[in-house]
């Protein structure tokens, strides 16, 4: 399985928590996630959306999504289209949420890539190309349980595909 | 190798010997969500395949995070959780009965030893009461109402030890920002914590549930402590659960042991925008402020308004300042009123406000106007976190926020505790 994008490099490196990604004051008034995903980003830096333009590769720095548990955090960035995060770090109940959703997180060094680098991922072989760099990175295979929501979808769909979990 | 508390409670849940960075599936105790989180949980609940609630006394709703509803959007969301209530027959906490981190454990839904996961990132708060309890999104929240379990990694224990003496007018909240000012906000991230020590078992429940209240904010997956005297008597009170004690053995395998003593910890704030951004209350007492609140599942507790009570008896709020007091169950409302506490704070020139999460989140009441300084005893001081992010939050202690309400400016409490 394979993503490819531009990267996204967000003004705030470390430490982005959920009211970052979506605030209190959005989460409670929006219902629909594609409304919600209008407001992502908004106390952080307003005009993300308009800077993102479709790329779905976000680069941080340290302890992303750290904070609440709300999972409208990761809902807004998937309905803005994001598909994956690169950061050094997760907060733990953010990493959850995201890959419940379908999102892929991945944890490796990422002060070499740049705001526009051209990335590849490869979730099978655990490599990041970044073709404008012309560098490979190799990261933690995700576990297989993990792999296995991903390509289902959600944590939902694989639930249902499972009648529950295969431990 | 023996094992930390972490690594007994999710294996006497798993019914396997499993110790950190295993990954199994664990039966739940008990379950929640509140009205930030139920929507979704509801939605995800009912994509799920013939889902139905596994054990109804195994999951409840709580109505706190903006309530009651200041609008029509809201009143939905809180309306979709009442009827889903009602399908179901399982229990809701509607508005005014309380935060969900008191609400839960006053309703006996937790004790020693269990497994509890809520759709709150705060639910490591009853750690102190001797659970594993944890915050997860609201799909995980679905399966587990639907199943009755949910997969864990297995968490590497730090364990923080306080001895020594509390100076007075300082407090169980000044430790625990003491300790995220020196841990840092991902230092413990997919950590278990196990408070201990001389300090940690003087202090009150009340106090302890403020500290493991907060270990959410070093990133923590749990803040565990040992059961002692002082939980069997409160959970006596409360639940009728039955309480079997886990202890972490002495030869436990830790990450880390980090040692603090408690008697030079001084009144501490964390400064805008982050937890981790602590000064001590001396550092900043001549910052202005326009609000004070005291509440939240952070500090909301009687012992918390006792203290405010206390400190600002015969005394009057800066006219510059409003100051705003939500308890944080009703439980504690009625018998703060019948201390005379209730009166004495309306006397001084606060605000009563409905029992619940009150202005924490940014949702409804209180929220400060742009340049705005607050000084508040919840834990999160985010940009934005009480609806403006324009407004500055300190966070501090039921007194240092009492004292800076009588001077208008951030106070040591010390001048005002005999």
């Amino acid at each position: 399985m394979k993503l490819k994008s531009k990267a996204i490099r967000l003004k705030q490196d470390n430490d982005v928590n959920t009211d970052y990604i979506i605030s209190g004051r959005y989460k409670f008034q929006i219902q629909d996630p594609k409304e919600l995903a209008k407001y992502v980003f908004n106390d952080l830096e307003s005009d993300f959306l308009k800077r993102a333009d479709g790329r779905s590769i976000i680069i941080a720095g340290s302890n992303f999504g750290c904070g609440s548990s709300r999972e409208q955090a990761p809902l807004a960035l998937k309905y803005a289209g994001i598909k994956a995060i690169i950061a050094k770090s997760f907060a733990r109940i953010f990493y959850r949420n995201a890959f419940n959703l379908g999102i892929v997180l991945i944890e490796t060094d990422t002060d070499n890539i740049a705001d526009m680098d051209e990335i590849e991922l490869d979730l099978d072989t655990g490599i990041l190309k970044n073709r404008t760099k012309n560098s490979d990175v190799k990261f933690s295979p995700l576990p297989a349980f993990i792999k296995e929501v991903i390509r289902d979808g959600s944590i939902v769909k694989h639930f249902n595909k499972n009648g529950g979990f295969q431990f | 190798m023996g094992k930390t508390i972490a690594e007994k409670i999710l294996s006497n849940h798993a019914n396997k010997d499993l110790k950190a960075g295993d990954l199994a599936l664990c039966k739940v105790d008990f379950c929640f969500g509140q009205d930030g989180t139920s929507g979704l949980i509801i939605d995800s609940f009912n994509e799920l395949k013939n889902s139905k609630v596994a054990e109804k006394d195994k999951f409840c709703m709580i109505i706190d995070h903006s309530a009651p509803s200041p609008n029509e959007k809201i009143s939905e969301i809180h309306n979709k959780m009442r009827t889903f209530a009602k399908k179901h027959k399982v229990n809701i906490y509607d508005i005014g009965c309380g935060v969900c981190h008191q609400v839960v454990p006053e309703g006996g839904h937790v004790t020693c030893g269990d497994l509890v996961v809520g759709a709150d990132s705060h639910t490591c708060t009853y750690g102190a009461l001797n659970a594993f309890s944890t915050g997860m999104g609201s799909t995980d929240l679905s399966i587990i109402v639907a199943s009755g379990k949910t997969w864990f990694k297995v968490p590497e224990t730090v364990k923080v030890m306080v001895n020594g003496e509390l100076a007075k007018g300082v407090f169980s909240k000044d430790i625990i920002l003491h300790i995220t000012g020196d841990v840092k906000s991902d230092g413990c991230t997919y950590k278990s914590i196990e408070f201990s020590g001389e300090t940690i078992r003087n202090l009150t429940m009340d106090a302890r549930f403020t500290i493991t209240n907060m270990a959410i904010e070093v990133g923590a997956k749990a803040g565990i402590m040992e059961a002692d005297e002082k939980t069997f008597e409160w959970l006596e009170k409360y639940s009728k659960k039955p309480c079997i004690p886990i202890r972490s053995d002495d030869d436990a395998l830790y990450s880390q042991i980090k040692v603090y003593d408690a008697s030079k910890i001084v009144p501490m704030v964390a400064k805008p925008h982050t937890v981790d951004n602590t000064a001590t209350v001396e550092e900043v007492s001549d910052v202005k402020i326009n609000q004070g609140y005291i509440g939240t599942c952070t500090n909301g507790r009687l012992e918390d308004l006792r203290i405010a009570a206390c400190i600002l008896k015969n005394k009057k709020v800066h006219p510059d300042v409003r100051f705003l007091v939500a308890p944080a169950s009703s439980n504690i409302y009625s018998q703060a009123l019948a201390e005379g506490l209730i009166s004495s704070l309306i006397e001084s020139g606060a605000v009563i406000l409905t029992p619940g999460c009150g202005p924490c989140v940014g949702t409804h009441q209180g929220v400060p106007s742009d340049g705005e300084v607050v000084i508040s005893t919840a834990n999160r001081n985010f940009k934005g976190r009480m609806g403006n992010p324009k407004a500055f939050i300190y966070l501090a202690s039921p007194a240092t926020v009492a004292a800076s309400v009588i001077e208008g400016k951030i106070t040591d409490p010390r001048g005002y505790i005999k």
